[in-house]
């Protein structure tokens, strides 16, 4: 267990220098720098120049890259020129949204998931069987931000339940009850609208997984001690069954992350991903390439997870 | 004497002859009725739209009519006019051929690139294969969305082909990944290996042995990828980061409906883009899981 996990936490790290170096060639790429972005008329070019050779743009670009590490492992992530602050500020401020959002879309997906999966399964090839799987395979070629739209349409402008845009209503106290409230019914649409796309892999998964489990020697003997159906089911099926979803919750952030983009710009929700669209049409460059390479640590962290959780929970992938 | 031979061969090769590809997809369509219905609506839609873009005229059709702004359905414009006063009706025939032309586009370079890095990773084996995998797991792991909208903004003389070639760079490996686990099977096959004894080079046994023999398989893919494809150029046009507005697509008549004003009172103008998107990722998809049962003889229905 010990040695697997080191061994992948050891292949973690050229991953991440990998990306780190593929950002800071899209960063150099990106036309203009942070301070053609001050555009003074008091400042002369010459000044400019000086200003960059002071900076160390000139250098060459390992010296640069090298700087730009040791900035960004300090939790230094460059100065925005849109905001004029330091990205590392505006990225906290944004991050704490997208992380509630993120939850609660988790949330939402493992409610769905987990009943739907369990009465499919269980009653497989029945009536509600067949509605839940063509749920799942129209959920499977509907993309998230048709839905998405959607839901805004029906449920936040056709039947005005729920909030258009924001993530919280103006003119609140932060800390009160109301502010928490009116943060958390900005949440549910957004959440739901999402959960109900990314959930049906989790659906179809658990349903297969029942279904396999089902045929299983071990549940046959269960029956045969004289097991009761629901003892059957809740003690020895799903122990067995809902293990291995566990695994799925780190590709659940890689999903996240792309969904939050969609999402937060169609609910107008300023997050993590809103901010990421705003600053690249603005071209607040340092703004995307701390985003960027933020989301990319989450994923490799992401999957990180998935692979030691699958090693806990089945130990034939740990031999190899 | 000869002749008697002959016909006893003949009715060998009758029974022996097991039916060939195209018969039994051809079955698996005509007994699931979803699929084949999905087809014929794929077909009648494909030639409906490249036919009609013909004759339409895609300068006329995107061009700024300031008297005919918003224009509800009506005679004069069947699905009405956008902010532009433009046809939506015009763009919607013109916006599905391109989104059907890229989807298709970036299907085919995807899937080149995914058969020669996974047939030649899991032919080689060993230490080839262990670095071609590092590779595309590195690529997997990419935040796709982001990194491909980056491209986009920051790619100099931006236009369809450039695009396509973005998308194409992050989106082989699921491909290369599939084909390699199944070269790496099929290596250990008979024929394979006696095809090396006669001296056939690697490079002829892959593409023209191997390759025949996981056909197929590639097929079925390549079909499920592109329902994918078509909903990821509409998502980037969407977005603001795919096709521009003078190259109309579903993606972008989607995207008016960023605006609260189009998406709560101005319907016609996003969804009848939704409905197609959606009804061509649905029809794919049933024409896809028809062919991936007709080559799995385990889940065949006919």
């Amino acid at each position: 267990m010990w040695k697997f996990s080191v061994r992948r936490i050891l292949i973690m790290i050229p991953q991440i220098i990998l990306l780190s170096i593929l950002i800071f060639i899209l960063a150099k790429m990106m036309p203009g720098d942070a301070l053609s972005g001050m555009v003074d008329p008091n400042v002369s070019p010459e000044r400019l120049e000086e200003l960059r050779e002071s900076l160390g743009w000139n250098d060459p670009w390992y010296v640069q890259y090298g700087d730009w590490v040791g900035g960004v492992v300090q939790g230094d992530l460059g100065q925005s020129f849109r905001f004029k602050m330091p990205v590392s500020e505006i990225v906290g401020q944004r991050i704490i949204n997208t992380f509630w959002l993120s939850l609660a879309t988790l949330i939402f997906t493992y409610l769905i998931a987990i009943p739907l999966g369990i009465t499919s399964g269980r009653y497989n090839d029945s009536l509600l069987d067949q509605a839940i799987t063509s749920y799942t395979y129209i959920g499977f070629a509907t993309p998230l931000f048709i839905f998405a739209l959607v839901m805004l349409w029906v449920f936040g402008f056709m039947l005005g339940w729920f909030p258009t845009s924001g993530s919280v209503s103006p003119g609140l106290e932060p800390g009160t009850f109301e502010y928490v409230m009116s943060k958390i019914y900005h949440l549910i649409l957004p959440a739901i609208a999402m959960a109900l796309i990314t959930t049906v892999n989790t659906v179809q998964y658990l349903r297969s997984e029942i279904i396999d489990t089902k045929q299983k020697d071990f549940i046959i003997t269960a029956r045969a001690k004289g097991a009761s159906e629901s003892r059957v089911y809740n003690r020895h099926i799903l122990r067995n069954s809902l293990l291995p979803l566990a695994a799925f919750f780190g590709f659940e952030i890689t999903g996240l992350i792309g969904g939050t983009i969609f999402v937060e710009n169609i609910f107008g929700y300023p997050g993590m991903g809103q901010l990421f669209l705003e600053s690249i049409t603005l071209r607040d460059y340092s703004v995307v390439t701390a985003v960027t390479l933020l989301f990319g640590i989450a994923a490799i962290l992401g999957a990180l997870l998935s692979d030691i959780i699958l090693s806990l929970v089945d130990p034939r992938i740990r031999i190899k | 004497m000869e002749t008697n031979n002959a016909n006893v061969n003949e009715d060998n090769t009758k029974i022996q002859k097991s039916p060939s590809g195209l018969s039994i997809i051809w079955r698996e369509l005509v007994r699931d009725k979803l699929a084949l219905v999905s087809l014929i609506f794929l077909i009648v839609i494909t030639v409906f739209v490249y036919g009609v873009a013909l004759i339409l005229d895609q300068d006329e059709i995107v061009r700024v009519d300031l008297f005919s702004i918003h224009e509800p359905p009506g005679e004069e414009f069947i699905l009405g006019t956008d902010y532009g006063g433009r046809d939506i009706f015009g763009q919607l025939i013109i916006g599905t051929r391109n989104s059907l032309s890229i989807g298709i586009l970036v299907t085919l370079m995807t899937g080149v690139i995914g058969i020669v890095f996974g047939l030649v990773a899991g032919y080689f084996g060993g230490n080839i294969d262990n670095i071609m995998m590092r590779i595309t797991d590195f690529f997997m792991i990419l935040p796709f969305l982001m990194i491909v909208i980056v491209f986009v903004a920051i790619v100099p003389s931006y236009s369809v082909l450039t695009f396509s070639l973005i998308m194409t760079a992050f989106l082989w490996m699921g491909k290369a990944r599939l084909i390699r686990s199944k070269a790496l099977q099929e290596k250990e096959l008979d024929y394979v290996q006696a095809s090396k004894t006669l001296g056939s080079s690697n490079f002829k046994i892959m593409f023209t042995q191997v390759l025949p023999n996981i056909s197929s398989l590639i097929i079925v893919t390549m079909t499920l990828n592109l329902a994918n494809n078509i909903g990821l150029e509409s998502g980037l046009s969407f977005l603001g980061f795919g096709f521009p507005e003078s190259t109309p697509s579903l993606g972008t008549l989607l995207s008016y409906a960023r605006n609260p004003q189009t998406l709560e009172y101005r319907w016609w103008i996003w969804v009848p883009a939704s409905v197609l998107i959606l009804l061509l990722m649905l029809a794919i998809r049933n024409v896809g899981e028809a062919l991936k049962r007709a080559t799995d003889a385990r889940q065949r229905r006919g």
